[in-house]
């Protein structure tokens, strides 16, 4: 059957977002810095390494526990440039408003968002504000881009991870998903999930500070892990095999997942990143991590080898084996 | 039940030994069907075929409910949100399931009102806070959701709400197992039972299907530890050459099930001849909407009249659904029918064969 029309699976961040992606709206602006699809586009001007990225913010609903789509907006930018290995430094803010929205919430979302830039220590240096008739946007949406700049030293993408690295993922799984969609759905299940949301700037410079053999660097937002490492083990035609019983998450969040049916490697992250380090400096950057605020669950969940370029393998508790694919279909719109 | 508890049945410990009495005892080659998708997902999150020893073949079995679903109810679900006035409310699975010529996926994106929703009292919140328009909530399921479902009627009909409607493609599973065997090329030689419908319908309602076919036959749960042990009750009947039904999933299941829930279900709904998708016509196999309830039922509320329909040409689903094939058999698996562009539902359900092979064996 011909798709004529965007589905809300196109935003999944699956198979047909990147189909869609890559089919249509790379095509036109094609060139090399765009093909990189990294987190941001790394370039280099009079000697210096930028990273550049952008995002928008449609997260519903707008207040969660843990955060809201304000402080969303800035850590997820900010968190984009510190997986290209950037320092990032400015921001701009794009406002969508529909009419009729209170003012206390939008004065609620603007504090959220000063304190988160004072934390992750970016200034918003320029910005944007639409208002649109009531019906035609849902409350608010918001986009960030930024700019950072990256040391002389480093030198971190997608397409750089080797045979040999272990996988660092600094944190429990899935849980600002699940705060999103429980707080949306009214689910009540004893004391409320938090979203992990939060800046991971300082980490990454930390990582960096101690470390020169960090190869990849990836917050797995939409789609969750089992996306960001199959985009990962394509990129650099290595294979990946991660172990179960290693992978950190919350009892409730884990309970819920069972409930809903959702496999909680697809499941959205905030503030948690996957980094592919070299064998020899994997502890060392374990250590580091496990030093920052939001680092210290830290595990190594597996490895990267050179058989089946490509592919993620997940070695199950009682010792089978199986492949985590990348998604189909829409597990959970609108968690960003 | 708390999920610590549960933990517990994911003890690798606890696997690794029923596995070693497994791989001890089984001798002879053994054709194993675990009838319910939900086992068909947990056998391959959990890699359980890979770590089997030879001699014993894991089939899956018609438990996943959408992929029953015929091509015609499909086609009936998707008519009825061209409605005016009407909101659809579905659980996710049958959203991108194919009729013949759309999807409920497709027709949301041309403007049709159809919501994903948890549970049957999310669509009576729907239908409560839309008093303007007509919810209708889409029942595809076994015994195990049709409680619930009959229980948003009777809850509607108890707080005089004229604006929610159910259509009824419920199926049920006993009568199913009963068809499965009498085919002329069924070939299997014990049975893992479904847990979860089982809660509802109890050990007792196996007992007829069991005293007429004498297979053995054991009722299992979800967790890796579940499963291997109802595999190794099988093993150890099908070694001994003895046929039991016996029940392998006792923390949820008892011998006469949820008497509750039955009595709602069948106090909504009455049993029908129904047709099963890649199954045909099976005798007494369905779920009707009671005449009492009528008012909520939107088979006759809403003139819904669509072709007949065929099933895809060279989709295997009916053989995959019964366990005589499996997807790499099928022409069409992996080379037209993916999950991204899937021609049958055994593709798109979560718990589909063909989705849950094309998903942990790769592409």
């Amino acid at each position: 059957m011909k798709i004529e029309k965007v589905l809300l699976e196109h935003g999944s961040g699956g198979k047909a977002s990147h189909g869609l992606i890559t089919d249509m709206i790379l095509p036109p602006f094609v060139n090399p810095i765009l093909s990189q699809l990294h987190d941001g586009a790394i370039f280099d001007i009079d000697g210096k390494r930028l990273a550049f990225s952008t995002d928008s913010y449609v997260v519903d609903p707008i207040f969660f526990p843990g955060g809201n789509i304000g402080d969303l907006a800035i850590n997820g930018t900010v968190n984009d440039l510190a997986m290209c290995g950037a320092n990032p430094l400015y921001l701009s803010v794009g406002f969508v408003i529909e009419e009729g929205f209170p003012l206390t919430d939008l004065e609620k979302i603007l504090q959220s968002m000063r304190f988160a830039t004072k934390e992750a220590g970016v200034k918003i240096v320029t910005g944007d504000t639409k208002v649109v008739p009531r019906g035609s946007a849902d409350k608010i949406f918001i986009n960030t881009s930024g700019i950072g700049l990256i040391p002389d030293h480093v030198n971190i993408a997608g397409h750089l991870a080797r045979p040999g690295d272990k996988i660092i993922l600094t944190g429990s799984i899935a849980d600002h998903g699940i705060a999103v969609l429980t707080q949306r759905e009214g689910m009540t299940f004893g004391s409320a999930i938090s979203s992990d949301t939060a800046p991971l700037n300082r980490m990454v410079k930390s990582m960096l500070s101690v470390c020169k053999d960090i190869h990849v660097l990836r917050d797995p937002t939409r789609g969750g892990i089992g996306t960001a490492l199959n985009e990962i083990a394509g990129k650099s035609e290595i294979g990946i095999e991660i172990y179960e019983e290693t992978i950190p998450i919350g009892d409730q969040v884990a309970g819920i997942c069972e409930l809903l049916g959702l496999d909680p490697l697809y499941v959205a992250n905030e503030g948690k990143l996957l980094a592919f380090v070299g064998p020899d400096h994997a502890e060392e950057v374990l250590a580091t991590v496990r030093d920052d605020e939001f680092g210290k669950e830290a595990v190594i969940i597996g490895h990267a080898v050179a058989e089946n370029p490509g592919k993620v393998f997940m070695k199950t508790r009682i010792g089978g084996t199986r492949i985590v694919d990348m998604l189909t279909g829409e597990q959970l719109p609108r968690i960003c | 039940m708390t999920i610590k508890h549960l933990e517990e049945y994911r003890d690798p410990g606890i696997s690794r030994k029923i596995l070693a009495r497994i791989k001890k005892n089984s001798q002879k080659k053994i054709r194993l069907m675990e009838v319910c998708g939900t086992h068909t997902m947990s056998v391959f999150r959990n890699g359980i075929r890979g770590i089997l020893p030879d001699t014993i073949s894991l089939l899956s079995g018609p438990g996943c409910p959408v992929c029953v679903t015929t091509q015609n109810e499909i086609d009936a679900f998707i008519a009825l949100s061209r409605v005016d006035n009407v909101i659809v409310t579905t659980f996710g699975d049958l959203l991108r399931i194919p009729g013949t010529a759309s999807s409920l996926q497709k027709e949301r994106a041309n403007g049709r009102d159809i919501r994903v929703v948890y549970s049957t009292f999310d669509a009576l919140d729907v239908a409560r806070k839309n008093p303007e328009k007509k919810t209708v909530f889409l029942g595809v399921g076994f015994e195990t959701t049709a409680p619930t479902v009959a229980a948003s009627i009777i809850a509607a009909k108890e707080m005089h709400l004229e604006n929610y409607y159910v259509f009824s493609a419920h199926k049920l599973m006993p009568p199913a197992m009963n068809a499965l065997m009498e085919a002329d090329d069924f070939e299997i030689d014990g049975f893992l039972l479904p847990g979860h419908v089982s809660v509802i319908i109890g050990l007792k309602a196996f007992l007829s299907f069991f005293g007429k076919y004498r297979v053995p036959s054991v009722i299992a749960g979800f967790e890796p530890a579940d499963i291997l042990q109802a595999i190794s009750m099988l093993v150890d009947q099908l070694e001994s050459g003895r046929a039991r039904l016996e029940n392998g999933y006792q923390r949820a299941v008892t011998f006469d099930g949820n008497k509750e829930a039955e009595r709602i279900m069948h106090g909504v709904f009455e049993t029908v001849d129904a047709t099963w998708r890649g199954m045909g016509a099976i005798p007494k196999s369905g779920l009707k909407i009671r005449t009492a309830f009528a008012p909520f039922d939107a088979q006759k509320v809403f003139d819904i009249s669509v072709p007949d329909s065929e099933e895809p040409a060279g989709c295997l689903c009916g053989e995959i659904l019964r366990g005589i094939k499996t997807p790499h058999e099928c022409p069409l698996y992996k080379e037209v029918c993916t999950p991204t562009d899937p021609v049958g539902p055994c593709m798109v359900s979560s718990e589909g064969t063909c989705a849950a092979y094309y998903k942990f064996s790769g592409p």
